[in-house]
């Protein structure tokens, strides 16, 4: 027996820094796999495709580090040996590079190193006008506000995210992967002395194959034309999630609190939505908190609703769907009965301490919504007196920004306010990419603290937000026909600062540990993002809602069974009240939790788009985005030799085969020639 | 490395074999049996001495890199052993069979010589062998990379084919020699073919410095064959006179 491949294997694997154990022995000495990666997957809506898609086994390439624009000649004309995958600085991955490389045959694949520090001139692959045509303005109401004719909200959008690329794009996240690869690079792809490099050159090999294409109306077609015949899985899913409105009490004219919660960028899972998202739910929740510690808050005359919606990032699934619903009569509360609306988007980067108040003009030429805006206005400066806050109007000549309340305008009249730190274009420069991360909203944490001390260390941001969270607080009590003093009503900011630890850093802390229910302990400990993604609830939608019902719920004396089977207590008002039994913090000095049983009017709705409802595949009214299944995503790399060596190896294989045959039959023709007949008796002749 | 180089390892490395099995083998049912049935008997062997490296393994430390060697070493030395020694007990079973094909013959004579039988298992063992050494490196040979990327020889496809070559050869050659010092009692002959086989194993060690198990297994191939030719009544007269017969065309001879 030989020791072909086992011995190697022994004295091998512990040299190489990315060795991970999987795969056999042979497999482990030809590749190494990429798996800190983030792939760029396919989406589609009702006439558009967008993403990236590589072919089915795969697409490989000979690796080029592009790290300034000179290298690019190489992978577009010089480079003796296409296609090329290219692996490109994260500086450099713009729209003018992308359009470029999209238009070449030599391109293979792309594989982006995320840039740190973020680049500095601001990066954004979303649209300049977010959800254009899916909010209120259009040709037929105020047409000099759609499209972004009067203000372009995103100037620094590039598109990117909604280009469609036929060759894969995925995301090295790990820095020493990139290291890997730059030097494999380095030690096999170089040119050296002006010739081109010479074989066995360093390639890569990404999968990302997506099953659908063209288009959500061609899609759904062949996936219910597929299931119908029962012939392949489907290959679409439809982003869908759950929206959560909490009613104070019972519905009778809420004002209506809301904002998004998702958040998406270029690629698939990758979703910090620190500015975009996190900071305005996370002032969202602690203004619930802050409204229900207020001591008279169920005799108010109106009830509040706060309300997260998902998927907003995709032409406004949510708050679409809870329009729809309400229209429908299939939400417990109808539009008419909605007196006003507070929509906060993007609170994090006030300059100058200056909130601006949105409000739409084509609306306010209606004489008694003009009167309703202008008291909810009054009543949001009033409320900001004796606070680090400066709230502003931003005036007739603005249009709204991209909100979820654009939805419900197209509805109904409603008079609402949304609030956000910008005037005309958004202060966040990574609006939509994955440089929205805790550092763009100026999170920062002394050196040197525990997981524990950094959970409660309070930061600036929280500060902040917590400020206007108190502000927007005080002015839904007078909204909701509250009469006293509001001073008392003030948003806590440890709490603010735990919820941005938490949904931006780490997820798997004490806190959030403490107040989810036992059997989903799983959703905590990934790295935090936002992306609205297609198995529901996702852990944002989870995690909003426990929170959720942790600042505004009550503590109950109820036992585990009666906690999970309320109907069966006489008052517990399960239609008014949800029940959840939450894990508990741990008990000093021990593993065990203490649980208990915690009361809220928290609700989960689903966000499916009504176009999805009504099977209107190609609906212009309601989102239709889609995304497309895939079967496995993976990236790896590897040394490719050159096609002599294969073409050599064939040939002397063939030579071998037929020089064998060749003897092995004269051999076998001439046996008795070549061996004598053994003399001794009783032996066998051939 | 794609489909040129899966092809071109598999016709080195069973090429030869695949000549012997059509024109000695393919024709005679019961030399079938007897190749199929030494195949099962090298898996038998090589199923019982990876039992004992498994839990040599998973009772060590593997963080111990010199006692994996180590552990490794002794796992293939025990299994050379263990592969001799179901040698031997092939030879015995066939012996026995031998009995029985006499009884069932019409004239009393076996159709098939334990010379023929100890030919047939040992292309049976060698099959057997290099399959196990050669089929999960043909199903990598299949994808896009080749060997390097850790600092190993990009020849690594190569050698590994023509080490399963001349081990296909060395296990037919073994099993003829040590038949024939079974059948002979010369046990000096069964000692030599366990030495060679350690030392063939043994050289393996030498790679990635594939000069090292290469040269030293061919010149082992080479003496045994020439050993097993000598044994099975072969002479250089008779070879002399094969190679002029080749050159001056075959001339009219009784059939064999």
């Amino acid at each position: 027996m030989a020791a072909l491949g086992v011995f190697a294997f022994g004295g091998r694997c512990g040299q190489s820094p990315v060795c991970s154990c999987q795969g056999n022995s042979v497999e482990r000495k030809i590749y190494i796999p990429l798996n800190k990666t983030a792939p760029c997957v396919r989406l589609l809506n009702a006439t558009h495709q967008i993403g990236c898609q590589s072919s089915i086994s795969g697409d490989t390439g000979v690796i080029h580090v592009v790290e300034k624009e000179e290298d690019l000649n190489w992978v577009l004309a010089d480079g003796p040996h296409p296609p090329y995958m290219i692996l490109l600085d994260g500086n450099l991955f713009n729209r003018r590079v992308m359009l470029q490389l999209k238009g070449t045959s030599r391109v293979s694949g792309l594989a982006v190193a995320i840039a740190k520090p973020s680049p500095p001139q601001g990066f954004s692959p979303g649209l300049k006008c977010p959800n254009d045509g899916f909010g209120v303005y259009s040709k037929d109401y105020g047409p000099q506000f759609a499209h972004c004719n009067n203000t372009v909200w995103n100037p620094l959008g590039s598109g990117l995210s909604y280009e469609d690329f036929d060759f894969p794009i995925f995301l090295l996240e790990d820095a020493n992967e990139t290291q890997v690869i730059k030097q494999c690079y380095q030690d096999h792809n170089v040119p050296r002395d002006g010739s081109g490099p010479e074989y066995p050159l360093c390639a890569m090999q990404l999968f990302s194959h997506m099953h659908a294409v063209t288009s959500t109306v061609t899609c759904m077609r062949r996936s219910s034309l597929q299931s119908t015949f029962s012939i392949n899985p489907e290959v679409i899913d439809l982003l869908s999630q759950y929206s959560i409105p909490l009613s104070a009490c019972a519905f009778l004219t809420p004002p209506v609190h809301a904002l998004q919660i998702d958040s998406h960028s270029f690629f698939w899972n990758i979703a910090p939505g620190a500015e975009s998202a996190v900071s305005s739910f996370v002032t969202h929740l602690a203004a619930a908190e802050a409204l229900h510690k207020a001591s008279d808050v169920h005799l108010l005359q109106r009830n509040i609703m706060f309300t997260f919606f998902q998927g907003e990032t995709f032409d406004y699934i949510g708050s679409s769907r809870m329009v729809y619903d309400m229209e429908k009569d299939k939400f417990p509360l109808r539009l008419d009965n909605i007196h006003s609306f507070v929509e906060m988007n993007q609170v994090a980067l006030r300059n100058a301490s200056v909130l601006w108040m949105h409000t739409d003009p084509v609306s306010r030429l209606n004489k008694s919504v003009e009167v309703q805006v202008r008291i909810l206005l009054d009543i949001l400066s009033n409320s900001s007196v004796g606070a680090n806050v400066t709230l502003q109007e931003a005036g007739y000549s603005q249009p709204l920004p991209p909100s979820s309340f654009q939805r419900f305008l197209r509805a109904r009249h409603i008079p609402g306010v949304v609030l956000t730190d910008h005037r005309t274009a958004f202060q966040n420069r990574y609006y939509q990419s994955m440089y929205d991360t805790p550092e763009n909203i100026q999170m920062q944490y002394p050196e040197g603290l525990s997981p524990e001390e950094t959970l409660e260390y309070v930061t600036d941001t929280a500060k902040s937000l917590a400020e206007v969270a108190t502000v927007v607080a005080r002015a839904l009590y007078r909204l909701a026909g509250g009469a006293n003093n509001t001073s008392a009503i003030q948003a806590d900011p440890k709490t603010v600062s735990r919820m941005l630890y938490g949904f931006l850093i780490k997820m798997n802390n004490s806190w959030f540990q403490s107040i989810i229910k036992p059997d989903i302990k799983g959703i905590l400990g990934d790295v935090p993002q936002h992306y609205v993604a297609v198995s529901s609830p996702v852990n944002t939608t989870y995690l909003v809602q426990y929170v959720l019902a942790n600042l505004t719920g009550t503590v109950v004396n109820l036992t585990k069974e009666e906690c999970l089977n309320p109907e069966k207590t006489p008052s517990s008002e399960k239609e008014l009240y949800e029940y959840a039994w939450v894990q508990g913090s741990l008990e000093p000095n021990s593993t065990a939790r203490v649980p208990y049983c915690v009361r809220s009017t928290v609700r989960l709705s689903k966000a499916l788009s009504p176009a999805f409802e009504l099977r209107q595949w190609g609906s212009t009214e309601y989102s239709t985005w889609t995304e497309s299944r895939w079967k496995e995503i993976r990236a790896r790399i590897f040394l490719v030799a050159s096609k002599e060596l294969e073409i050599i190896t064939l040939v002397v294989g063939i030579a071998i085969l037929i020089f064998s045959l060749l003897t092995t039959y004269f051999i076998n023709a001439k046996a008795d020639v070549l061996f004598s007949i053994p003399r001794d008796p009783g032996a066998v002749a051939y | 490395m794609t489909l040129a180089v899966f092809f071109g390892c598999t016709f080195i490395a069973f090429g030869p074999a695949l000549g012997l099995f059509v024109f000695t083998i393919a024709r005679d049912p019961l030399r079938i049996i007897i190749l199929i049935a030494g195949a099962f008997f090298w898996l038998v062997s090589l199923l019982l001495s990876s039992l004992i490296w498994f839990i040599a393994v998973k009772a060590s430390d593997p963080r111990d890199e010199p006692l994996q060697k180590g552990l490794l070493i002794f796992g293939v030395m025990f299994s050379v052993l263990l592969q001799e020694a179901f040698r031997f007990l092939y030879y015995k079973l066939l012996r026995k069979a031998i009995e029985g094909l006499v009884a069932l013959s019409e004239d009393g004579c076996s159709p098939i010589s334990i010379q023929q039988m100890a030919y047939v298992a040992g292309v049976g063992f060698g099959l057997m062998s290099g399959a196990f050494s050669m089929i999960n490196l043909l199903a990598d040979t299949l994808g896009p990379g080749t060997v390097g990327i850790h600092g190993d020889s990009q020849l690594y496809f190569l050698t590994s084919a023509f080490m399963t070559m001349v081990l296909i050869f060395l296990h037919t050659f073994w099993g003829i020699l040590f038949f024939h010092g079974c059948e002979h009692r010369r046990w000096w002959e069964i000692t030599a073919v366990v030495v060679m086989h350690l030392a063939v194993s043994g050289s393996t060690f030498c790679n990635p410095l594939y000069v090292g198990s290469l040269v030293p297994s061919y010149l082992l191939m080479a003496t045994a064959a020439a050993w097993a030719y000598l044994l099975s009544g072969g002479s250089a007269q008779n070879l002399w006179r094969f190679l002029l017969c080749l050159r001056s065309g075959p001339s009219p001879q009784p059939g064999s």
